[in-house]
């Protein structure tokens, strides 16, 4: 049984830790195997339990976990640096399927840690030759809370990033609003063909889905990735489920034609 | 084939069965009921023949030897992670046709859903065979019937029917047949379980059920009546919802162990996610989320319903909360919006 049980974890060591902020570290974990953009690893600390934690970046031995701290696992996880290891189990989840948004318009819409599932997806899109139809609006609750800041100044250059923040100190440079204010200004071709994706805190999806949805964006049309609590990871423990579906099995990364009817 | 057997015959087939299996059975408890001089059947393993309780329905489901409350999965000691060890004998479970039905849905669950079977659950599922316990009537609360699980004729390794102080058995399972043939004073004589046909309380269940509902402001009743305790969950044969729980030995905190115990969808923080994010905080939407799930999500995804109608969360509300006749205030809402 022992190869086989998916609960057993195995140990990755910890190569690299990142500080973005205060409470957001992102730690790169020694791993090989095949990993999308938006799936997640179930990261257990023995002592303190698993949580579920989704892939930040992917390279060829490595994947990035941006943890913040915020629950009891994640405190522990901020106790461990470089040389030390942490337990993971995964990839789980379905991830984000990059090649849709190659021949086209996009929209990434994401707010706060909700930039982490979709860093791969935005790195992707600013590798592509013409990104100069790629759009990404980036919120943070305040310029200290910002993450991925060299990968902000390195998108910038590449494709149209709009950076905002909820709230600033005066003197602050930068835009200051909600992303949803920023959506109407896109100077999009053709609305109703393009592509966007949405993630970020429930609020704030809601809300960024309506000033798509005005801006012409079908529902086909829109992604978004949720976050639940999952204790498995492997459609057993029941805790992510929404209608008739598991978020960890079937998602988290969805169409808005089929989220759209989530209810909690 | 059939056998009648006498109290003393049966308490032989027991002591020769428990040989070779465990046995988890319905127990009568005296006075261990929620009120003074109440008693409660629960499940444990027997150890004699006169412990199993064949007359009265249990409160709670056969579902414990498989989904125990709660379960050691891996041990911990420093780096070393280590599969909890378990008992390799063979099990039997004594269940009515609600419980085995209910056994379907487990499997559903842990073995079927999602590509990964789950090796805990496999281990515990590999070892048994069930008991059917006959139903000669209904019960309060019962609506097997109209769920369609007040049949279970296949799958089962023998009966029991405990009729005029006879218990009466059916066996399917040929490996059986050497142990009532070796009963003292075991008669054969053809045996059929017997099945309830009508339960006083019925339910009907819309074929769909629209959006609106989830919003109708018939969950609100919930929202103040259901004190959101979980019982109706951990009684459920259905329920196999669980969290993972980190446990560490204060004596050495470099050895613990996790395990899972059982959750409740109506209890706070099944849904907490980091940093304070919670879902569905009301009882009512909790109750609607619950409901939905026996009646209709479940149904949505493997084809058949989920909810068994053994009617043990009704049993067990202490807010007298009536699944069935919740189930039938939804078919009357959707109705009503039908027709409007």
């Amino acid at each position: 049984m022992n190869t086989l049980n998916p609960y057993l974890p195995f140990s990755s060591k910890i190569l690299e830790v990142i500080k973005h902020t205060e409470k957001e570290y992102t730690f790169r974990m020694e791993f090989k195997g095949e990993v999308k953009p938006g799936q997640f690893f179930e990261v257990s600390i023995p002592k303190y339990g698993e949580a579920p934690i989704s892939v930040s970046g992917i390279g060829e031995n490595f994947v990035d976990l941006t943890i913040r701290r915020v629950g009891r696992v994640t405190n522990e996880v901020f106790e461990r640096y470089e040389g030390q290891s942490l337990l993971l189990r995964g990839p789980y989840g379905n991830g984000f399927d990059v090649d849709l948004y190659r021949d086209c318009e996009v929209v990434v819409v994401a707010g706060g840690t909700g930039v982490s599932p979709v860093r791969g997806v935005i790195q992707a899109l600013s590798d592509m030759p013409d990104a100069s139809d790629k759009y990404v609006v980036a919120g943070f609750r305040s310029p200290e809370d910002m993450l991925f800041r060299d990968d902000l100044k390195a998108w910038d250059s590449k494709l149209n990033l709009t950076l905002t923040v909820d709230g600033a100190p005066e003197g602050y440079q930068g835009n200051i609003g909600l992303v949803t204010k920023y959506i109407e200004g896109l100077p999009l071709k053709e609305p109703s063909k393009a592509r966007a994706v949405v993630v970020g805190p429930p609020p704030m999806m809601k809300f960024t889905i309506i000033e798509l949805k005005k801006k012409g964006f079908t529902d086909a049309n829109i992604t978004v990735s949720h976050e639940r609590k999952m204790c498995c990871g492997l459609g057993k423990c029941g805790h992510c489920r929404v209608n008739d579906h598991y978020i960890c099995l079937d998602g988290p990364v969805f169409s808005y034609e089929v989220a759209k009817d989530f209810v909690d | 084939m059939g056998y009648v057997l006498n109290k003393e015959s049966f308490s032989d087939l027991v002591s020769a069965l428990l040989k070779d299996y465990r046995i988890f059975a319905p127990v009568l408890k005296k006075g261990a009921g929620r009120f003074t001089d109440v008693d409660c059947v629960i499940y444990d393993e027997v150890k004699d023949a006169s412990e199993i309780e064949l007359e009265k329905k249990s409160d709670y489901a056969s579902k414990e030897f498989l989904t125990p409350l709660s379960e050691t999965l891996l041990y911990f000691t420093e780096e070393e992670v280590k599969e909890a060890d378990l008992c390799e004998k063979k099990v039997l479970i004594f269940g009515r046709s609600c419980d085995l039905n209910g056994l379907k849905r487990l499997d559903q669950i842990y073995l079927d859903n999602g590509l990964a079977k789950d090796p805990f659950y496999k281990r515990r599922r590999d070892l048994i065979k069930p008991v059917l316990i006959g139903c000669g009537h209904s019960y309060d609360n019962c609506f097997c019937v109209s769920m369609d699980s007040n049949r279970f004729e296949e799958g089962y390794a023998f009966s029991v029917d405990l009729i005029d102080g006879e218990i009466h058995s059916n066996v399917l399972d040929k490996e059986f047949d050497s142990f009532f043939k070796a009963a003292a004073g075991a008669k054969e004589l053809d045996v059929t379980p017997r099945f309830v046909t009508e339960n006083e309380v019925k339910v009907e269940i819309p074929d769909e059920i629209p959006g609106r509902i989830i919003t109708d402001d018939l969950w609100d009743e919930y929202t103040t009546r259901c004190i959101n305790c979980g019982r109706c969950n951990f009684v459920c044969p259905t329920c196999t919802c669980y969290t993972m729980q980190d446990v560490f030995y204060s004596d050495n905190g470099r050895v613990g162990e996790r395990r899972r115990v059982s959750a409740s969808c109506m209890v706070d923080g099944y849904t907490d996610v980091a940093g304070g994010g919670q879902y569905r905080r009301k009882n009512g939407e909790r109750m609607r989320f619950k409901v939905l799930h026996k009646i209709s999500d479940f149904k949505k995804r493997f084809g058949y319903q989920m909810c068994v109608g053994c009617g043990r969360c009704d049993d067990i509300c202490p807010e007298y909360i009536s699944f069935s006749n919740i189930i039938n205030k939804v078919n009357d809402a959707v109705k009503k919006e039908v027709n409007s």
